[in-house]
């Protein structure tokens, strides 16, 4: 009997001891807690590998201030759903989805959560606590269009799309238009493997644009497989995502990256300082850096790389933008007058083959 | 060049991987034991077989490790299905998810490193012979011995006494170790054999379908070799006809879309799939052949008694 009076006091003092301290001393020491959802392993060489060397820069930038976690290999289901509530739940205030399937999940979890902030990449939808950012990536294929249209013999380009989505599609159409700003006489052939990660599937789509004709192939999914296919076909290629010159060094002429640190590190100071808003939706191109070129294939010409180099510094200026009229669809009919750039909303829900690309989109 | 030939080149080595590993299976669903677990040895093979040739320069050693590593997991999953009885798709399905974790622990500094494509081999005089020569004769030492596993799987399965005892034992386990047959040796041995044709087929996937490695690499082809086992009613080579089918019509549809075909690629990309069960269902439309055909035993454990 006494003992367990004693014991009761004493838990009683040290509730009490706890709630106390906790609003003084806990709060300013906790750091803040930042979680990365991937779509992928770490090791994917592409995609997820920035995203994670992302949050490796912005722990480093913010030291112990910050506690960062990642769950990597999330499907775009009703299990990320689960993944979003589980770190939610443990205490993470600023979660960023890295993919575009996240859409819905988010939407249901951020509803529950109203206190944690939600990022989603490349995602249409925002909500009071979701913000969503996306790359320029346009800017980046569109220069890509610039080192390829110089660099064809056979006035033929290639490009491996995974999935008919306007932000995929974006691309394909950016690079042909930088092709055509430098060899009117470009046309590109497109394949779509419905997959981002199929590294025979890619090989093989490369394989057959290349016996196609196609002698300068950018692709659009995730894996090196079309860089080898390119370096032993003797043809010229581009990465994603990440450098994979290690895969072709005579193959990959360029090819676009992402560097998400600088981003990662912006929002998380917002969230520490308290201006971070929801509702926003940030696109970051080559100017702030979230998009940069690969580095350049010696091989290219000095005059081929001025011509890239200025149209790179012009897109920086704002002087270029790569969806600027006049802009013609695959049939002839025109889409963006001269002068104008697409509206937003076309950009948007872009579903159509700009003049020089052989096919039509798939519907 | 004739654009046929780069298109048949592209099927065979699409479906050689597939051979080898759905091959093997074939084997173990014979001896009535059910592995689901190829995919997690095709990515182990996959791993060892690049470690491997990159650590000795050889292909060979490249395969032959690839072929231990894919026994090894395997020998694991006959450990607990045929020793502790454990429920076998239960197993196979904890191997694939663990060759997954386990393949991308191993292979974490490997991941960014090229290695050599295992070359094609140039047979005198053959190889030259136009067309003929670049359609038949222009492949790496893999494919054909692919030709060869399937003569000899064949052979064994149909015309051979211990051939015929492992089917005896997929069949009817309790009668075969009633007339003094091991199941449980015969089927250590099937496992074993359907380890070492997965990871021969995830190496030839890092060595030669993509020489690299990167996790997950094998998206996906090993559940497609298990389904091509049913499909081909546990005949080896209907097993092979489905398997050059899948490779061919997936070319195929690549090649239709950078003719700018105007069909959706939602369907295309269906087509492979959707055209190897219409054909293979069509090869076996009795429905009573693939009862026949299916193994009486297939994946459930087998205690002796005695």
């Amino acid at each position: 009997m006494k003992l367990s009076k004693t014991l009761k006091s004493l838990s009683l003092c040290i509730a009490a001891g706890l709630t106390v301290m906790a609003p003084a001393g806990g709060f300013a020491a906790e750091p803040l807690k930042v979680a990365f959802v991937y779509l992928g392993p770490r090791g994917d060489g592409g995609w997820t590998q920035q995203h994670d060397m992302g949050r490796l820069g912005l722990e480093k930038a913010m030291g112990d201030k910050i506690k960062t976690t990642f769950v990597e290999n999330v499907p775009e289901t009703a299990d990320s759903e689960r993944v979003f509530r589980q770190l939610a739940s443990d205490g993470y205030t600023l979660i960023f989805a890295t993919s575009f399937g996240y859409m819905e999940p988010l939407q249901k979890v951020a509803k529950l959560f109203p206190n944690v902030k939600f990022e989603h990449v490349n995602g249409f939808k925002t909500a009071a606590n979701i913000v969503v950012y996306e790359p320029r990536f346009e800017e980046g294929f569109y220069l890509i269009g610039v080192l390829a249209g110089q660099m064809t013999k056979s006035n033929t380009l290639g490009f491996i799309g995974s999935f008919p989505i306007p932000s995929v599609i974006r691309n394909v159409n950016s690079m042909t238009l930088g092709a055509q700003a430098v060899n009117p006489k470009v046309k590109t052939k497109a394949i779509w493997v419905n997959t981002w990660y199929d590294p025979g599937k890619e090989r093989q789509a490369a394989d057959t644009l290349i016996a196609q004709g196609a002698d300068n192939v950018a692709q659009n999914t995730d894996s090196p497989a079309s860089i080898q296919a390119a370096q032993e076909k003797g043809t010229y290629a581009f990465s994603i995502d990440a450098d994979m010159s290690s895969f072709g060094k005579k193959a990959q002429l360029s090819g676009t990256t992402e560097d998400w640190s600088g981003y990662y590190i912006a929002e998380t100071k917002k969230v520490m300082d308290g201006s971070w808003t929801g509702n926003r939706h940030t696109r970051w191109g080559i100017k702030e850096g979230m998009v940069v070129m690969a580095p350049l294939n010696p091989e290219i010409p000095p005059a081929a790389v001025k011509v890239f180099e200025d149209k790179k510094a012009a897109i920086v200026s704002g002087a270029l933008n790569p969806f600027g009229g006049p802009i013609k669809d695959n049939t002839g009919k025109e889409m963006v007058a001269a002068g104008a750039t697409m509206p937003e909303a076309m950009f948007g829900s872009l579903n159509w083959y700009v003049e020089g690309i052989d096919g039509s989109v798939p519907k | 060049m004739n654009p046929l030939v780069p298109m048949i080149a592209s099927t065979v080595v699409a479906a050689t991987p597939l051979i080898y590993a759905a091959l093997g299976e074939t084997v173990v669903e014979r001896s009535g034991v059910l592995n689901l677990g190829i995919e997690g040895m095709m990515l182990i093979g996959a791993v060892a077989g690049f470690a491997a040739t990159r650590g000795s320069g050889s292909d060979t050693v490249g395969f032959i490790a690839a072929a231990a590593a894919g026994v090894a997991l395997s020998l694991v999953f006959g450990f607990l299905t045929l020793n502790l009885q454990t429920n076998q798709v239960a197993t196979g399905l904890a191997l694939t998810l663990f060759g997954i974790g386990l393949s991308a622990f191993v292979g974490h500094d490997l991941a960014g490193l090229p290695v050599d494509r295992l070359a094609p081999i140039k047979i005198p005089g053959l190889s030259s012979i136009p067309i003929l020569g670049d359609l038949l004769f222009h492949y790496d030492i893999m494919v054909y011995l692919s030709i060869a596993l399937f003569l000899g799987v064949q052979w064994f399965l149909t015309k051979s006494r211990p051939g015929l005892t492992l089917r005896a034992i997929g069949e009817s386990p309790a009668v075969a170790h009633a007339i003094g047959k091991s199941v449980l040796k015969t089927r250590y041995l099937a496992v074993a054999f359907g380890g070492a044709t997965a990871g021969i087929a995830g190496a030839y996937l890092s060595l030669v379908q993509t020489p690299m490695w990167v996790e997950g690499m094998s998206a996906g082809k090993g559940w497609i070799a298990l389904a091509l086992v049913v499909f081909g009613t546990w005949k080896p080579a209907r097993v092979v006809i489905g398997a050059y089918l899948f490779g061919g019509v997936t070319q195929f549809q690549l090649f239709a879309q950078g003719f700018g075909l105007p069909i959706p690629t939602e369907f295309l990309s269906m087509l492979p799939y959707a055209a190897t069960i219409i054909v293979l269902v069509i090869i076996c439309r009795d429905p009573k052949t693939i009862l026949l055909n299916q193994p009486a035993s297939l994946g459930h454990s087998f205690h002796s008694a005695a």
